[in-house]
């Protein structure tokens, strides 16, 4: 282990070439023979019936292949968790982003023509579009076949909140607000469906996060067998959790008219599409109840956080539990009370996206944290210090923190060294003069590695060496930008002493890979990497029995620098040689790995348990000017300081970081759907604001590592950590720099400068 | 629509193509070229991902219609370098892990490319103020910044 070649090292991405000269292919850049594209015709409002659909004028338009309707559809629902969500709506459209004709055409200019013609006429209803409306028991129901618009309910209950409130010498009660966050990934979804391709009935090319969802979805939309559905994933445009239902979707409706028309059918979205129908984050209205002692020790909280579905079940469920788990804070409390909802409402849904439940909660409990310290007296800090975990601390869910390093003081304090952070505060906490004042604000995290106990967690590879000494890597989790490619043929490389120019990681694909579950939860490098060097390490025993023998080597064989060595250094042979050696004596070289997350458990009723097998910690802290004549807030520096465990590529989790830290930046600041009553009125970069290089912080990306013992090489997470901290350090930067609290995001120049949002009522 | 007549060069090739006269450049140089490295995003000239080079020029090739090319020179991310060297923001992107998912890539190396070309010794302010109409939603655009100022430095590894 100290003397590693390949991981720990910033080594350059194996497909950034590919990607810098033009030749990385991504979904809409694919073409294939006699390929058909393919439209479709969404709800013109939020909640409507549709009384009629006449296709008939777009059926007749020159060149149009062919235009479906649900009726037309095997099996019209699909979904990862709750099968609700419908392929195409056919009697109602429930949220805006509702298809309900779907068409093929020679050129995108007919199908955009023709869809043109689809005559549909609705009658308009009025919908539920607040969840807080929604979940009174006499609401009007969103979706049908239920009895009640509750998606789901997550408790958590540990000792006794109303004691513990009797024991405090301080509570403090606010309500917190987030808003819906598009994941804004650069390319727009993109499928093509090949139908009777090979040995398969549809083969899916494109832009998929996950690429066995996706085939579950579409398998069962056309009613047919797992193994003749074949997802391909290649290069994809960003994600950040957006690319898995809106995906599984557009496969199931070009899969359908791919079958329809024995040709391949592309669907491509345009930016307007793309934000109309995709799912968001969560919007969360948050309630926060603490006690302290006035010493500042926490004795009780409870909290209720009521998640927004939109129109389907979608994720909800996992999102949401997440909530549950995270909703303290990493903070020692005795007694918790924890409630967590999500409502249907006929508003766009919700599902995964970076962070996936913890961004609300954690503006909230960061935000609350800042002002209980404010009102005790004390150093944002120095609250936290004295009730963050440490080894061996008890969560929420009373699991008890000791198989892993909890570092908290350690990201605590090396953020706040690199940002000067005691002297700022001192500085910004006095009078300052002049219409820019000037803020210092903190938020520290824990979070659980991987699903959790939302879902079985299992990862499988395989490592192939081929006769000439290269290497093929299969698994089933997909390059999402991320950067797994390169961190799997690192820690690859580093089993078999192999440089990365002699390893090739496929594009995922569901026919070959096995069942990796999905590339969510900021799992992959833990779990794929887990599996790939299990892996590597089956055929590097082969390959180290089949050495001793044929070369007549005795001791411990070491692979490195592409040649395998004694143990007194003396090289044996080159890796290659020894791989043709031994496929020409009839050995096998390849081997599956097939990776369990460690033991796991979770009471539904109580939220007690051991809801994930580890956690990472971080802090960042944002430095901020607001221009109290304006409202606008510029974010000046951001440290931020997280513990992966162990960085396979440090130059990759920085990248991490700092997209990050940037994504949220744009949530706590401008990003805004123009959100009101079911319609979304903000469809294009134009007015959905995402940050510009002109936005961005100097940014302090800080690793930590202290390796986790079940990790590969101890390496644990760093996507989904950056992001959920920076609402919360800049809303605590803002207060401090104004005097001024506030309780809802986005921190928008009338939210700073007024109190309120003047588009909303909030 | 009665179809125009374009002559123009691409990637330093002379190209003819009869066009309608509202297609796009991008369109033309996807659909007709097959240079895909040219990415719509948003198709509103706003996310930077279909940028190319217009005689030296960084534009949105989504708001440009094909028949102002004509007698002009356009650069794609094809254009730029050769297989066996690439041009220095190439090689930089790589060098300093400027790139995650690549879609805004080539649009964020052609932005910088014309940058470079006037101003080759630019500061960090420059190289934002070159680049704020490429959006990136992966990097958080710290390593890009560091990629154009070590291209322009010409601490790049060959």
């Amino acid at each position: 282990m100290n003397d590693l070649k390949q991981v720990n090292k910033s080594k350059k991405r194996v497909d950034a070439k590919a990607k810098v000269t033009g030749k990385a292919k991504f979904g809409a850049d694919l073409k294939f023979a006699n390929m058909l594209y393919g439209k479709v015709v969404r709800t013109k409002y939020p909640y409507a019936k549709i009384k009629n659909v006449d296709i008939s004028k777009a059926e007749a338009y020159p060149g149009v292949e062919v235009v479906m309707t649900a009726k037309d559809i095997p099996n019209n629902t699909f979904g990862v968790i709750i099968q609700n969500q419908r392929v195409l709506a056919e009697d109602e459209a429930i949220y805006i982003g509702d298809g309900i004709v779907m068409l093929a055409a020679e050129s995108k200019e007919a199908a955009e023509e023709a869809a043109k013609l689809v005559e549909i006429e609705y009658e308009e209803l009025k919908g539920i579009h607040d969840p807080l409306e929604s979940r009174k028991p006499d609401a009007q129901l969103v979706m049908e076949g239920t009895d009640s618009n509750q998606v789901v309910h997550h408790p958590l209950r540990k000792g006794d909140v109303e004691t513990g409130f009797a024991e405090a010498d301080l509570i403090l009660e606010r309500e917190y607000s987030t808003h819906y966050i598009e994941h804004a990934y650069l390319e727009p979804e993109a499928v093509t469906v090949v139908p009777n391709e090979r040995q398969t009935l549809v083969s899916v090319y494109g832009s998929v996060q996950n690429p066995y969802a996706t085939r579950d979805a579409v398998a069962r939309v056309l009613e047919a067998d797992l193994s003749q559905v074949r997802i391909i994933q290649d290069n994809m445009g960003g994600s950040f959790g957006g690319k898995d239902e809106n995906i599984s979707s557009m496969a199931a409706r070009a899969a359908v008219m791919a079958l329809e028309t024995d040709r391949p059918v592309q669907m491509v979205n345009s930016r307007e599409e793309s934000i109309i129908e995709s799912y968001k984050r969560h919007p969360y209205n948050l309630k926060y109840k603490v006690g302290a002692t006035k010493e500042g020790k926490l004795t009780a909280m409870e909290i209720e956080a009521v998640a927004d579905s939109g129109a389907y079940a979608c994720q909800t469920p996992f999102v949401t539990w997440r909530s549950v788990v995270q909703a303290t804070g990493p903070y020692e409390v005795p007694n918790v009370k924890t409630d967590t909802y999500g409502f249907y409402t006929n508003n766009p849904y919700t599902g995964a996206m970076r962070g996936y439940g913890s961004p609300p909660t954690c503006f909230a409990q960061e935000s609350l944290m800042d002002e209980l310290a404010e009102e005790l007296g004390m150093k944002p800090d120095q609250l936290r210090e004295k009730n963050m975990y440490r080894q061996g601390s008890h969560t929420a869910s009373n699991q008890k923190l000791d198989n892993h390093t909890v570092s908290l003081q350690e990201v605590l304090d090396k953020a706040k060294e690199s940002i000067n952070y005691d002297k700022k505060y001192e500085e910004y906490s006095k009078e300052q003069t002049g219409e820019k004042k000037r803020g210092i604000g903190l938020a520290i995290s824990y979070r659980g590695v991987s699903l959790g106990a939302e879902a079985i967690d299992t990862t499988g590879g395989i490592v192939a060496v081929q006769k000439d000494g290269s290497i093929i890597l299969y698994c089933g989790l997909a390059e999402n930008g991320q950067g797994l490619r390169t961190v799997f043929s690192q820690v690859v490389g580093e089993e078999l002493g192999v440089n990365l120019d002699r390893i090739t990681y496929m594009e995922a694909d569901t026919s070959v890979a096995p069942e990796s579950g999905s590339t969510v939860a900021s799992r992959s490098t833990f779990m794929g990497g887990n599996a790939l060097k299990k892996a590597a390490k089956n055929v590097k025993e082969t390959m180290i029995e089949f050495a001793k023998e044929e070369y007549g080597v005795e001791g411990e064989i070491i692979f490195k620098d592409n040649a395998l060595y004694t143990d007194s250094g003396k090289k044996i042979e080159d890796f290659s040689k020894v791989a043709s050696d031994a496929f020409h004596s009839g050995v096998f070289l390849s081997s599956y790995g097939w990776y369990k997350a460690p033991k796991i458990s979770w009471d539904e009723e109580t939220g007690q348990g051991r809801p994930y097998f580890t956690y990472v910690y971080g802090c960042q802290i944002a430095e901020v000017e607001v221009d109290t004549g304006t409202g606008q807030v510029k974010v000046l520096n951001m440290a931020a300081a997280h513990d992966v465990g162990k960085a396979i590529n440090p130059a990759n989790v920085r990248g991490q970081i700092y997209g990050g830290v940037v994504m949220a930046v744009g949530h706590a600041l401008m990003e805004d759907l123009g959100f009101s009553d079911g319609f979304i009125n903000h469809t294009n970069f134009d007015e959905y604001l995402i940050p510009t290089a002109k936005d961005i912080p100097d940014i302090d990306a800080i690793i930590v590592e202290n390796p986790d013992p079940a990790g590969p090489y101890g390496a644990k997470s760093i996507g989904e950590p950056t992001v959920e901290l920076g609402g919360a350090a800049i809303n605590n930067a803002i207060a401090l720099a104004t005097g001024e609290r506030h309780y809802d995001l986005p921190l928008n120049l009338e939210r700073v400068l007024i109190g309120r949002d003047l588009s909303r009522e909030g | 629509m009665a179809k125009v007549k374009v002559e123009f060069k691409v990637n330093n090739r002379e190209v003819q193509v009869e066009v309608d006269p509202t297609e796009r450049l991008l369109d033309t140089l996807r659909e007709r070229l097959n240079l895909t490295g040219v990415k719509e995003g948003c198709a509103v000239g706003e996310c930077g991902a279909c940028t190319v080079l217009f005689d030296g020029e960084a534009i949105n090739s989504c708001l440009i219609p094909t028949v102002q090319a004509e007698g002009k020179e356009v650069l794609t991310i094809e254009g730029l370098g050769t297989e066996d060297e690439l041009d220095p923001l190439q090689q930089s992107f790589i060098d300093y892990q400027a790139v995650q998912c690549g879609f805004c890539t080539p649009g964020m190396i052609l932005s910088a490319k014309a940058l470079l070309n006037k101003n080759s010794s630019p500061t960090r302010e420059d190289i934002k103020g070159a680049i704020d109409g490429n959006l990136c939603r992966c990097t958080g655009y710290e390593q890009i910044i560091q990629a154009v100022q070590n291209a322009a430095d010409g601490e790049v590894e060959a």
